[in-house]
């Protein structure tokens, strides 16, 4: 090769991989970081989005929304709803796992119950939605099983009534997402070299000494990087709350998405909708830091 | 070794099982619940005591929904705008995973970060400023608006995804090429893509998926009937007749025929691009 023509080469090699990286980048700057920004511009306007012109609005919306006790009941429902959901999905996951992981079950059955105990994966949040409305109906098949085994004395309206409505749409979710810890521990447990367990067994340990010193131990990485993404993903939920309850009864099941969704798309206040929704992005973006540090830490 | 068959031993073999017969139970019968349902009367439905198998087996309700051109409009704006992301998706997170794996280049880490944090991202932040571009362009309740809005979410999970699977591919295959003085065009289309086709798999089955599932963005970006996609055509049919169990049930089960046949036919395919993201 002659300089000239080498030179044209390495310039090439320089510029190549922003060519290749354009399209992405240009699309999530376009339409991911410019519309954060924006939404950031909103919530400190007067009528954003409907009107032209909006003017400055400083600091209203937001001390709007944090005067509202429907934001707060929002914030609490989120957070239950977010920490008991992560809890039952990793204990549930866990729990299947080992069970499938057992060697005491022939590998057929295990072969078997691995595709069905992944099936709630397999379903949209609509339809998942719409099951347990079915499930749950005062007539349903739920109530009519409850009453026969003498639980309980009449029907219950589990997303009707305040009192219940937020532990059924959490029942629902948690039986919706623990396949993604069951999948990613059952993976986990098969990376655990075998000779960890053939030393204890030699030093004479129980079961549960195995589980509790070595089997949680080594699955802790994946554990805490699911339950991680696991609580972001949750505290994101909308289609399995709209369509069980909408948010109702009087505000029982009320989260941060719907009460977002509701201050814009049934309001119209876009500016203070704009207000909650960078409340939401904070919180995001600050589990988010704490995930990308821990994932870089390991 | 250990001992077996000592009766403590075969106890906890039972109690496994029936711990794993409960599990299954918990699991399943949700969804056998639905299956069923949907080959029921509405009046066998809310049957006292519950039918497990359906008494009267009817496909009036799948038959419903089949002869009705509104709800099969749902489906074709599903599987359309979702085959459309998925293509799209592929290619520009081939491209970006391309540069990612074979190049070094400034900005290389950060730019990772960047895409890492960005799936992390809620949707109900994004709708708002979506909702006034799309109607300050004009693309409100079009299918451009849901392919476009989706994109964003697809992509930067699909760029991981790739750009994963391209590096476990060796480099001296598309250093022959330069060697042969191929650009590193050439080498992407030649000698990358035709070994890529499991991690593109991957990629689009993931792709579909999320594309498939979407319900924020169709129900608040679309507004006529001809436009909406099945989730929020299960809302609709929940709305307009809230008593017809057996034809939600039906259109329910369809909903999720390419999930399940996804599935069964690309378990692994399925399995990496659901988890990828988290087991990394």
């Amino acid at each position: 090769m002659t300089p000239q023509k080498r030179s044209h080469h390495r310039l090439k090699r320089a510029v190549a991989p922003y060519l290749y990286l354009s399209p992405s980048l240009l699309i999530i700057g376009l339409l991911m970081l410019l519309p954060m920004v924006t939404v950031i511009a909103y919530s400190f306007q007067n009528s954003a989005v409907l009107r032209r012109d909006p003017s400055f609005a400083g600091l209203k919306h937001y001390q709007a929304i944090f005067a509202d006790p429907v934001f707060w009941a929002s914030l609490w429902h989120t957070l239950y709803f977010t920490c008991m959901s992560v809890v039952f999905h990793m204990t549930i996951g866990m729990v299947f796992a080992l069970m499938l992981n057992s060697d005491r079950i022939n590998p057929t059955l295990r072969n078997i119950l691995r595709v069905l105990y992944i099936l709630p994966w397999l379903f949209t949040a609509v339809i998942i939605a719409v099951i347990w409305r079915l499930l749950l109906e005062p007539n349903g098949v739920v109530n009519s099983i409850l009453m026969q085994m003498g639980i309980i004395g009449s029907k219950v309206e589990w997303f009707s009534s305040p009192e219940t409505a937020l532990h059924a749409v959490t029942f629902a979710n948690i039986w919706a997402g623990y396949p993604l810890f069951m999948v990613s521990l059952l993976a986990g447990l098969q990376g655990i070299p075998k000779d960890f367990y053939e030393a204890a067994d030699i030093d004479g340990a129980k079961a549960y000494q195995k589980l509790i010193f070595i089997t949680i131990p080594q699955l802790m990485p994946i554990i805490i990087s699911i339950s991680l993404l696991d609580f972001i993903w949750t505290m994101q939920v909308f289609p399995l709350i709209w369509i069980t309850t909408g948010g109702g009864p009087i505000y029982s099941t009320e989260v941060l998405s719907t009460y977002t969704y509701k201050l814009a798309f049934s309001s119209y206040n876009l500016s203070q909708a704009s207000a909650s929704a960078v409340v939401i992005l904070l919180i995001s973006l600050g589990l988010t830091l704490f995930y990308i540090r821990y994932q870089k830490a390991r | 070794m250990r001992k077996r068959h000592t009766p403590k031993d075969r106890l906890i073999t039972v109690a496994l099982h029936v711990a794993l017969v409960a599990g299954l139970f918990f699991a399943a019968f949700p969804i056998y619940w639905m299956l069923s349902s949907s080959f029921k009367s509405n009046t066998e439905i809310f049957a006292l005591p519950p039918t497990i198998l359906p008494k009267a087996f009817t496909l009036e309700a799948y038959a419903a929904i089949v002869g009705d051109p509104v709800k099969l409009r749902f489906f074709f704006n599903s599987y359309f705008v979702a085959a459309a992301v998925t293509v799209l998706t592929v290619l520009i997170a081939l491209l970006a995973a391309y540069g990612f794996s074979r190049f070094n280049f400034r900005g290389k880490g950060s730019l990772n970060t960047l895409i890492i944090s960005t799936q992390t991202i809620p949707p109900i932040t994004l709708l708002i400023p979506f909702f006034g571009l799309v109607v300050s362009y004009r693309i409100f309740d079009t299918y451009i608006a849901l392919i476009l809005t989706y994109l964003v979410f697809t992509l930067p999970y699909a760029i991981l995804l790739m750009t994963g699977y391209l590096n476990t591919l060796p480099r001296d295959l598309d250093e022959a090429v330069a060697v042969d003085g191929g650009t590193s065009w050439t080498a992407l289309w030649r000698v990358i893509v035709p070994i890529s086709l499991p991690g593109i798999a991957a990629t689009s089955v993931y792709t579909f998926l999320l594309c498939w599932n979407e319900f924020l963005f169709a129900l608040t970006l679309t507004k006529s009937t001809s436009m909406r996609t099945v989730p929020i055509g299960i809302q609709l049919l929940m709305g307009q007749h809230a008593f017809e169990w057996n034809q939600m049930m039906a259109m329910s089960v369809l909903g999720s025929l390419p999930l399940l046949l996804i599935y069964l036919v690309a378990q692994r395919f399925f399995l990496a691009g659901m988890t990828a993201g988290s087991v990394k």
